[in-house]
């Protein structure tokens, strides 16, 4: 569309506009950056960060043809979203220009600034990188060519049906969520279904019971305070954003995007079945129904079945169950007999701890990266409301000049304003590519949440091996009290013999979910080991394009800005001081 | 950074032949503070270099406060009616800051500017006060400091024209003469509108200035905390990619320090000459009010002199005894309203001259200002340039390793 100079299509127009346009333009991107610094003011960072991309999406990104936050994201690398690129990057037809070396890099420096020498065309201006050059926001796909991808749109008002007592009171929003893939799993190759956040919420339990040991990301809060807080249209904006942002993690993830829980949430048109509440109410209900079995029942009853150790003590359903793994782990806390099994695997300690030292340093970074961006979000504000006053002053000597020298110096004040102006552009331009480079790292903030769920999985997993075999154990010593018992009569005690055979079959029905739930704690160690390479290498690639992008953008913005003070300086320069 | 001698119009500089040409140089140097808690100050040496027969030898040092300043400016304005006065800095700061650094080195930098304007202005360079204040050893100049504090500072005279000008606004109430005169041309009605709107919007840009300063020490402050931030990151990770982490935040730490540097320049080469435009505005303000004044005195003796005249005429007619009495109270005032008249025509004729030079300094003063300011940001976004660039062929290693 562009060549590839330095051409911006407001600072073109902008060297040959008059007063009152600049004077306009500057106005209208005042309004817009009025708003946003009150917000700007509110402590916590989570604030900051969406004042932040909130104002990028109000930006009119003269460089893209949709607005930064792209709704759709392609999710494999080779499939480049250069499609959502219109801006002059000479690179067009590469997939990651940080990726294959691009020849700027090795293009001579720009010559060593001098008083009055304009600086040469310097190297980096001339890119201007986008989002999603090379980078996407989430873990990139394997190197098939498949896809999928999701976006999240139309958000609608619907009624409850039931629960008529009180009529209008019960309303949702739904979204209409449209697939794109050409993955065999999913049949067609474009699906659209309605969906509501609780649908989404019951998507998230799914995952976590099915994929225990992966890092699954985590999904968007509920948030309830805040909806009350914010304007409904912001909220379910946010929301919707969110979404999509959530979904399209999912579909990136390797083994989770092949889920059925996320195929069926993603074309089973219809509503969706909600999952059993997990209120306290009913939690109380379904565990009183379990109890007496377990309690007064026949001991076998009492035993975990086998197919319910796959799974992590629910409350409501296992309250025996929680009760004796309760009493498993304080029992590993307070010492005496160390349990049978221990997380040995001193690898895996490690690593959980170096986990923790990244989380930390993450966080602390994600802090300071949103206090940067603030920080150069203002001196591009400033400088711009600097430039509109002296806009105004050029405007004021020019209509009030009597004398020559009047003149002059409203030349000079027009010098300084346009500069003022694209330096001020310039700053929120840069701004809104950082904050998207940045915003990686908050995404692996975000991810920590996943892994520390995943770990979550092993040590209760763990924990049910140990319950098991502490449960095995005592079952043993009860067996052998029974037989010591029953060999002293002589004949054996009907009841007793009976009682020794059903302490056998409790025992051999335990043996097997132990066998079960051990298995099933290899299984998430396994998911555990994988999950964590495959975090490394993705989270090496992400951070080095990140710092790449970073940097890159920095250099191009900052070569700009000095060509358009440099210019200040040479119109200047009859003023210059004869003796330095 | 800006020099301690200005070329200005009518200087009486030269370079080339001291001894021939006639010359007067100042510098305002060497702050040093002096006293204990609540009375503590700061003094700066005044050295004066010059040829001038007024003056007393080539070379002379002499130690000055801040008030001594201030009354030198006072005299002046007393003195000079119809001059723009050179603006001194503002008397007083928040407690805190009075001792910084910057601000000492803000106030030196203006006083020696107040000083070297007045030096190099055709008439106030011939004031004896001027003189006074250049030579005079510390007892003499404490003494004359002290004759003029006091709410009271004017002299007698004064007093009476005070009186009369509240005599006079009484009867003009009285009489229902409530407006008071006003000249009203319109070429200074123009004037004045243009400085008072000036003002406004200088102050406005000054306004940003300052902030612009506040902002790039924020910025400064951190790039700072991102650069230990992103170092501490790049500790969990390993090998290259650490290290770039590191390198990066290293940059960005020495970035901080760029940042800060160019906030002080901006702070005394940008934004303190705007406010010393501020300033010289408000000092042309004060111009204009003594310019009010002498038209309302020349005003008001006018018509009391022609009153005076109409009652002499009267008592001539009638062969009063009172005649020659009236008389002599009416050249009296007659010269005093000639005296008033000269005043005001003083004052419009200076001022005329004087907006020119105002108008020629200023061009020139915001000149350079935008020079530097230019100078700086530009020099900055390179140096900035510069930094991350250097860190792009590590950043290209990295990716080579897996």
């Amino acid at each position: 569309m562009m060549g590839p100079e330095n051409h911006h299509p407001f600072e073109d127009s902008h060297v040959f506009a008059s007063r009152e346009e600049m004077e306009n333009l500057n106005l209208d991107d005042n309004d817009d950056h009025n708003n946003h610094s009150g917000r700007s003011q509110i402590n916590s960072y989570a604030e900051d960060y969406r004042s932040a991309m909130s104002s990028i999406s109000d930006l009119h990104h003269p460089l893209s043809s949709s607005p930064s936050l792209a709704p759709s994201v392609v999710v494999t690398r080779s499939d480049d979203s250069n499609s959502n690129n219109n801006d002059n990057n000479n690179q067009n037809n590469h997939s990651d220009p940080l990726l294959s070396p691009p020849s700027p890099i090795n293009s001579p420096k720009a010559p060593p600034f001098s008083d009055t020498s304009y600086l040469d065309p310097p190297s980096y201006a001339d890119i201007i990188f986008s989002p999603s050059n090379g980078r996407s926001p989430s873990p990139s796909a394997s190197s098939t060519s498949e896809y999928i991808k999701i976006t999240v749109a139309d958000p609608q008002k619907e009624q409850e049906m039931t629960n008529s007592l009180v009529p209008g009171s019960n309303t949702y929003v739904t979204y209409l969520i449209t697939t794109r893939s050409n993955m065999p799993e999913f049949g067609v190759s474009e699906s659209s279904v309605r969906r509501r956040f609780k649908d989404v919420v019951t998507l998230a339990d799914r995952l976590a019971d099915s994929y225990r040991g992966f890092f699954i990301p985590p999904r968007p809060d509920k948030n309830v305070v805040e909806s009350q807080v914010m304007q409904k249209q912001e909220f379910v904006e946010q929301r919707r954003t969110a979404l999509e942002k959530y979904l399209c993690r999912l579909a990136a993830h390797p083994v989770i995007r092949k889920s059925e829980e996320l195929r069926v949430f993603l074309q089973v048109q219809g509503r969706l079945p909600l999952a059993p509440t997990t209120d306290v109410a009913s939690r109380m209900l379904d565990g009183a129904v379990k109890l007496p079995r377990q309690l007064f029942g026949e001991a076998a009853a009492g035993a975990v079945q086998v197919h319910e150790v796959v799974q992590p003590a629910k409350g409501g359903r296992d309250l025996l169950r929680i009760f004796k793994e309760l009493k498993q782990s304080v029992a590993n806390d307070w010492g005496g007999v160390r349990p049978a099994i221990v997380e040995e695997d001193k690898e895996f300690l490690d690593r959980k701890e170096k986990m923790q030292d990244l989380e930390q340093q993450l966080s602390n970074a994600s802090q300071q990266a949103e206090a940067l961006v603030k920080a150069q979000q203002d001196i591009g504000e400033t400088m711009g409301e600097l430039g509109l006053a002296f806009v105004k002053l050029t405007k004021f000597e020019t209509e009030e000049a009597v004398y020559n020298s009047q003149r002059i110096r409203s030349a000079d004040y027009r010098h300084v304003a346009t500069a003022a102006v694209k330096a001020s552009r310039l700053y929120r331009e840069s701004n809104a590519q950082t904050v998207k480079h940045l915003d990686t790292l908050h995404e692996y903030l975000g991810l920590m949440l996943a892994v520390h769920s995943a770990f979550s999985d092993r040590s209760s997993a763990l924990l049910t091996v140990q319950t098991l075999v502490s449960e095995i154990s005592s079952l043993h010593s009860k067996a052998e009290k029974l037989e010591a018992a029953s060999s002293k009569i002589f004949g054996g005690d009907r009841s007793r013999i009976r009682k020794l055979e059903e302490a056998r079959e409790t025992i051999r029905v335990t043996e097997d979910a132990k066998s079960c739930a051990i298995r099933e704690y290899e299984r998430i160690k396994e998911n555990n080991r994988n999950e964590l390479e495959r975090l490394d290498q993705e989270r090496h690639d992400d951070f080095l394009t990140m710092l790449k992008g970073f940097v890159v953008n920095q250099v191009g913005y900052a070569e700009k800005i000095s060509n358009v003070w440099a210019k200040v300086a040479e119109e200047t320069s009859g003023y210059a001081k004869e003796n330095p | 950074m800006i020099s301690t001698q200005r070329s200005l119009s009518g200087s009486l500089q030269s370079p080339r032949s001291p001894s021939t040409q006639p010359y007067l140089s100042v510098s305002v140097t060497d702050p040093v503070k002096l006293g204990n808690g609540v009375q503590a100050y700061i003094s700066y040496r005044v050295i004066t270099k010059t040829n001038l027969p007024e003056y007393q030898g080539q070379e002379k040092i002499v130690i000055r406060r801040y008030s001594d300043f201030v009354w030198l400016r006072d005299r002046l304005s007393e003195k000079y009616k119809g001059i723009f006065i050179p603006p001194l800095p503002e008397k007083s700061a928040v407690e805190k800051f009075r001792f910084s650094a910057e601000f000492i080195e803000m106030r030196r930098q203006a006083l020696d500017i107040f000083v070297n304007r007045i030096a190099s202005h055709p008439e106030l360079q011939q004031s004896e006060d001027l003189r006074t204040f250049l030579q005079e050893d510390e007892e003499t100049m404490d003494r004359s400091r002290s004759q003029e504090t006091g709410i009271f500072k004017k002299k007698p005279a004064d007093f009476m024209q005070i009186f009369k000008d509240v005599q006079s606004k009484v009867s003009d109430v009285v009489l229902g003469k409530e407006k008071p005169v006003e000249e009203s041309t319109p070429e200074y009605e123009k004037l004045k509108h243009y400085i008072f709107e000036l003002e406004e919007h200088l102050a406005e840009a000054q306004k940003q200035a300052f902030r612009l300063v506040k902002r790039h020490r924020e910025l400064g402050q951190s790039l700072s905390d991102f650069g230990k931030a992103v170092k501490l990151l790049g500790a969990c990770e390993g090998k290259s990619l650490g290290k770039a982490f590191s390198d990066l935040g290293t940059k960005s730490e020495a970035l901080s320090m760029k940042l800060q540097n160019e906030a002080h320049n901006l702070l005394m080469n940008f934004e303190e000459p705007l406010k010393d435009y501020v300033r010289a505005v408000q000092s042309i303000k004060v111009t204009m009010a003594d310019r009010a004044n002498a038209f309302r005195q020349q005003c008001e003796l006018a018509e009391t002199t022609r009153l005076k005249e109409i009652n002499l005429d009267k008592l001539m007619l009638m062969r009063s005894d009172k005649a020659g009495e009236a008389e002599y109270e009416y050249k009296e005032l007659k010269a005093e309203s000639e005296e008033a008249t000269r005043r005001f025509e003083t004052i419009v004729r200076l001022m005329n001259e004087e907006i020119v030079r105002f108008q020629d300094q200023k061009t020139s003063d915001m000149g350079l200002a935008f020079h530097e300011f230019a100078k700086g940001q530009a020099k900055l976004a390179n140096d900035i340039a510069d930094a991350w660039r250097s860190l792009l062929p590590k950043l290209e290693a990295c990716s080579t390793d897996t």
